[in-house]
């Protein structure tokens, strides 16, 4: 799409460069742990070494004696105010401190409070705590086996570690269809938990000001009006009120998720400022940030799927087990305790499907979190992703013929799915048909088999992903009951320039650029005129924040449409300050012309100027607009990925050669910023794909509980990404955009797997679960008879 | 412990605990926050400093160490209001998103085109492999690199 607007006003489509980078290349970025108040007060916290186990005593004499430690904050102290338990977003309970037992291996079991970090630290490991270890329960399969530990003593009548089941489709259509197919595939799938590990941690300073009674909180957030709220729900009997809250959501680094929750250390470090008066810091390390903030993931899946003889695909059926840890923290809207995991009929055109979901409780840190994805949604994708490769296998047809087979046609858009969910627009045909041609498809399937029979290992692999984002229209997307909508507040001054501000939180995404762009699109009002603010719920409209690819369908949408209020508004003055009436009026982005004589015009600067000089008689003075946007449905951005590796046969390494991504996200506001975020999603497709897994031993010990052995890819084994684009607008969107940070991450991990079975399908293996580590896929030689 | 070092030019003295790290000398005592902190390990980078000319974790060096050193941060690649071309590149070549592990990568990236004036791709991906981006995928970091060598030498 050729820009409508001049680069000076960069409008969509421009690569305008970031406005937050000049901040960020000087190092003079201000993240939470560079806030430093006059008087500040640091926190540690102590750590449980079981997995469970009775709390015995609490000693912090020791402790107490070190120089600097002012405190030592345990359960029982949170517990004199109803604090050491606190909601999680599913309407599950969690500790804050516990009184009675620790429930995973890092569990915080007291906090120090000192006057410098290395005191607080000296603190933390000088408190003594006794323990009695009790039975441990990490596998979620056995964990719902009659006679299991009961897990969740607190809750009264609880006799056992399940936490809900959900389903969802036609069971009884879905029944049939297998009933009657030709040919049917079934598989195992363990997606397993991740971290999404942020290169900064979490953390938070407190600061309760007790002389005007006000909490400001700066916090590592990508929610900050959630949080607000939700600290004002849960702390009102202590007396803090929403008006005496400030959340302050400084510069991010990086989000991806896991600063959607909120976590114990947040809420004693504001306990701990609410009772000394004194700002508190805490922020976690790498290990605690590992080992005890939200997972990602861990969902045991059992999928099949049902075609006819001539490949058509008709009917899929799912059973899960989520893995939630001790308690259900997932961040998921209130009504899918799956997420949006029954989006996995994916981009296929089928007939009848089933989905259901159980969830156990576990001795493991509580979670379920996105990892860079819109809820489960790349479980979703991952599994269809990977059954349909399995089904194209089996009947001995092509993967890229079998997709092209079964995908929804472009003419059947709006699509109802199998599901129920309405796709909005979409040319699965157009994106893989790229993705071939780029790649140079018909040629690598020429390569494989001269390699193959020379005994050489390469794979092809392609995911065809459809995701679905930008939550949500609120007669079904609410979180704690807070509907979904998102918001964008912007006001233009007397001398043409403009300030926005609005209800989400960028943490790399690059939103100071992106929502500038789209209101110089609609004002044309030059992109660098335009100051955009967010994260401070002082002064930002209430929004719900960014996750799940939901700022550009949701807030973006919220810009266009105060931007358009302001124009209705702008019409009208430059209709007085022309003296015809508005219908004579024609608008090209910057100003309005008189129909048929256009040296007659009044620029948007000129309509702000006398907004606060010249208005007509009768209307209100100023140039402002507020949109809280409540979107009509979601957005469904989809792709195809094609990837090429080579197995080295000795060692079981997977080289990723080449990657091909072909993503459409809708109309584009900055393909710079669009392309890195599809290079970055990428490479979180990769880690889990190839390296990242938090595994538990059977005493529920952490595996993976550092940079040590969670293994992030570093540029090494990064591929060097190729990136292209087709362009099918939303429908329902203002501006036709749909989302884009997150489709690599949802995309890559499946195209990965593919290639990776491709290339030892002839040696007899259907599956591999990931991480492919080269242990995996030696072991899957030497089993296949590869010896060498 | 006393010790005396200067960072990006400027003199400083401070007394310190012993174990006191580096990378708290200079965010927390000298107040240079552009130095990030990014895991425990030595393996982010995202702390990475300059000492004598060296890229350096700063969370895995005290403080004590750094004395009679030369340090340089992120703060001190700008001379006179005027950016390295580094930074100019990264910012062009979009080689930076959420902007944590940017000082880090700039520092080692700096210290690593005055050995390497001319790298290869593959010359400038080893150097940055003790650097983790969770952002960027590092294609756009590789590119800025390559952009302010073929502009240091006066190419671009």
């Amino acid at each position: 799409m050729e820009p409508r607007t001049s680069p000076e006003v960069g409008g969509m489509g421009h690569s305008l460069k970031r406005k937050e980078d000049p901040r960020f290349i000087r190092g003079k970025g201000t993240y939470v742990d560079d806030v430093q108040l006059p008087g500040m007060l640091y926190l540690d916290i102590v750590r449980s070494p079981y997995a469970h186990a009775k709390i015995v005593k609490i000693d912090s004499s020791k402790a107490l004696a070190v120089p600097g430690v002012l405190a030592v904050i345990t359960g029982q102290d949170l517990a004199r105010y109803n604090l050491h338990w606190m909601p999680t977003l599913m309407s599950d309970t969690q500790m804050v401190l516990p009184v009675e037992k620790v429930m995973y291996q890092a569990q915080e079991v007291a906090a120090v409070l000192a006057t410098s970090r290395y005191a607080a630290a000296d603190g933390a490991a000088a408190v003594q705590v006794e323990y009695d270890p009790l039975p441990v329960v990490v596998d979620p399969h056995k964990a719902l086996e009659p006679g299991a530990p009961v897990l969740r003593t607190d809750k009264k009548d609880k006799k056992d570690n399940h936490i809900w089941h959900w389903e969802w489709g036609d069971r009884a259509a879905t029944e049939r269809e297998f009933a009657g197919a030709d040919v049917k595939v079934k598989q195992d799938i363990y997606i397993p938990r991740i971290h999404v590990a942020s290169i900064e941690t979490c953390g938070c300073i407190a600061h309760f000001d007790k002389v005007n009674d006000k909490l400001t909180v700066w916090m590592t957030t990508q929610a900050p009006h959630a949080i607000r709220t939700v600290f004002a729900l849960v702390a009102g009997h202590v007396g803090l009120a929403e008006h005496k809250i400030r959340i302050i959501s400084p510069d991010i680094g990086g989000g991806f998720g896991g600063k959607v929750p909120v976590y114990p250390g947040y809420v004693i470090a504001v306990a701990a400022s609410v009772l000394t008066g004194k700002p508190v810091k805490w922020i976690e390390d790498r290990m605690e940030n590992l080992q005890a903030d939200s997972f990602a993931r861990d969902y045991h899946i059992t999928a099949e799927l049902a075609a006819k003889r001539d490949g058509t695909l008709t009917a899929l059926r799912i059973k899960t087990l989520a893995d939630h840890g001790y308690a259900d923290a997932a961040a998921n809207p209130s009504k899918f305790p799956a997420g949006l995991f029954h989006v996995c009929t994916g981009s296929y055109d089928l007939k009848a499907a089933h989905v259901e979901v159980d969830g156990a409780y576990t001795n493991k840190p509580p979670g379920g979190i996105a990892y860079r994805c819109s809820f489960r949604v790349t479980e979703a994708v991952h599994t269809i992703e990977r059954m349909a490769d399995l089904m194209a296998h089996e009947l001995g047809m092509d993967p890229a013929e079998f997709r092209m087979k079964n995908f929804v046609k472009p003419e059947q858009f709006p699509y109802k799915s199998a599901l129920g969910w309405e796709y909005d627009s979409g040319n699965y045909h157009g994106a893989l048909r790229k993705a071939m041609d780029t790649i140079g498809y018909a040629e690598l399937r020429r390569e494989q088999a001269d390699k193959r029979a020379r005994g050489q290992l390469m794979g092809i692999g392609i995911s065809s992903f459809t995701e679905i984002v930008g939550a949500g229209p609120s007669k079904h997307f609410d979180i704690l009951g807070l509907k979904m909508f998102d918001s964008c507040e912007m006001r233009i001054h007397p001398t043409g320039k403009a300030i926005a501000r609005f209800g989400t939180k960028s943490q790399g995404q690059g939103h100071e650029t992106t929502y500038a762009q789209i209101l110089a699109e609609e004002l044309g009002i030059p992109a660098k005129d335009i100051q955009v603010e967010e994260g401070d719920t002082d002064t930002a409209p209430y929004g719900l924040g960014t996750y799940a690819s939901r700022s550009t369908p949701v807030a973006g949408a919220a810009a266009a449409v105060a931007a358009r209020k302001i124009r209705d508004k702008a019409r009208k003055i430059a209709a007085h300050l022309l003296e015809v009436a508005e219908e004579d009026l024609e608008w090209e982005p910057g100003k309005f012309s008189v129909k048929g004589a256009p040296g007659k015009s009044k620029t948007i600067q000129d309509i702000a100027f006398a907004a606060y000089t010249n208005h007509p008689q009768g209307m209100e003075a100023g140039l402002e607009a507020v949109s809280y946007y409540d979107p009509p449905n979601l957005t469904y951005p989809f792709g195809s990925y094609i990837c090429v590796v080579d197995i080295d046969t000795g060692t079981g390494e997977v080289k990723v050669r080449r990657f091909v991504a072909i993503d459409d996200c809708g109309n584009i506001i900055n393909p710079m910023i669009v392309q890195g975020q599809v290079h970055g999603g990428l490479t979180m497709g990769l880690a889990p794909a190839l390296y990242e897994e938090i595994s538990y031993d059977e005493n529920g010990n952490v595996q993976g509980g550092s940079f040590i052995d969670y293994l992030l890819p570093t540029a090494v084994e990064t591929p060097k990404w190729e990136t292209g684009h087709t362009v099918t607008p939303s429908p329902h969107h203002p501006l036709g955009a749909k989302g884009v940070g997150e489709s690599a991450t949802v995309g890559a991990p499946a195209a990965i797997a593919n290639a990776v079975v491709d290339a030892m399908w002839h040696l007899g293996v259907r599956h591999v679960d990931i991480p492919i580590t080269p242990a995996k896929v030696w072991k899957l030689l030497r089993q296949h008879g590869v010896t060498d | 412990m006393r010790v005396q070092l200067s960072v990006n030019g400027e003199k400083h003295e401070a007394d310190v605990e012993p174990r006191l790290l580096l990378v708290h000398l200079l965010r927390e005592n000298l107040r240079l926050t552009g130095t990030h902190i990014g895991c425990d390990t030595s393996h982010c980078g995202a702390c990475t400093v300059l000492m004598d000319g060296r890229p350096v974790k700063s969370c895995t060096v005290f403080a004590v160490q750094a004395n009679g050193r030369q340090l340089m941060t992120v703060e001190g690649l700008e001379q006179d209001d005027k950016l390295h071309p580094l930074q100019e590149s990264f910012m062009s070549q979009h080689g930076l998103q959420c902007g944590y592990c940017t000082p880090g990568m700039l520092m080692t990236g700096y210290a690593f085109l005055q050995k390497n004036p001319k790298p290869t791709e593959d010359d400038i991906r080893a150097a940055i492999s003790g650097n983790l981006c969770r952002c960027t995928g590092y294609v756009n970091i590789v590119k800025a690199v390559q952009h302010a060598a073929a502009t240091l030498a006066g190419g671009a």
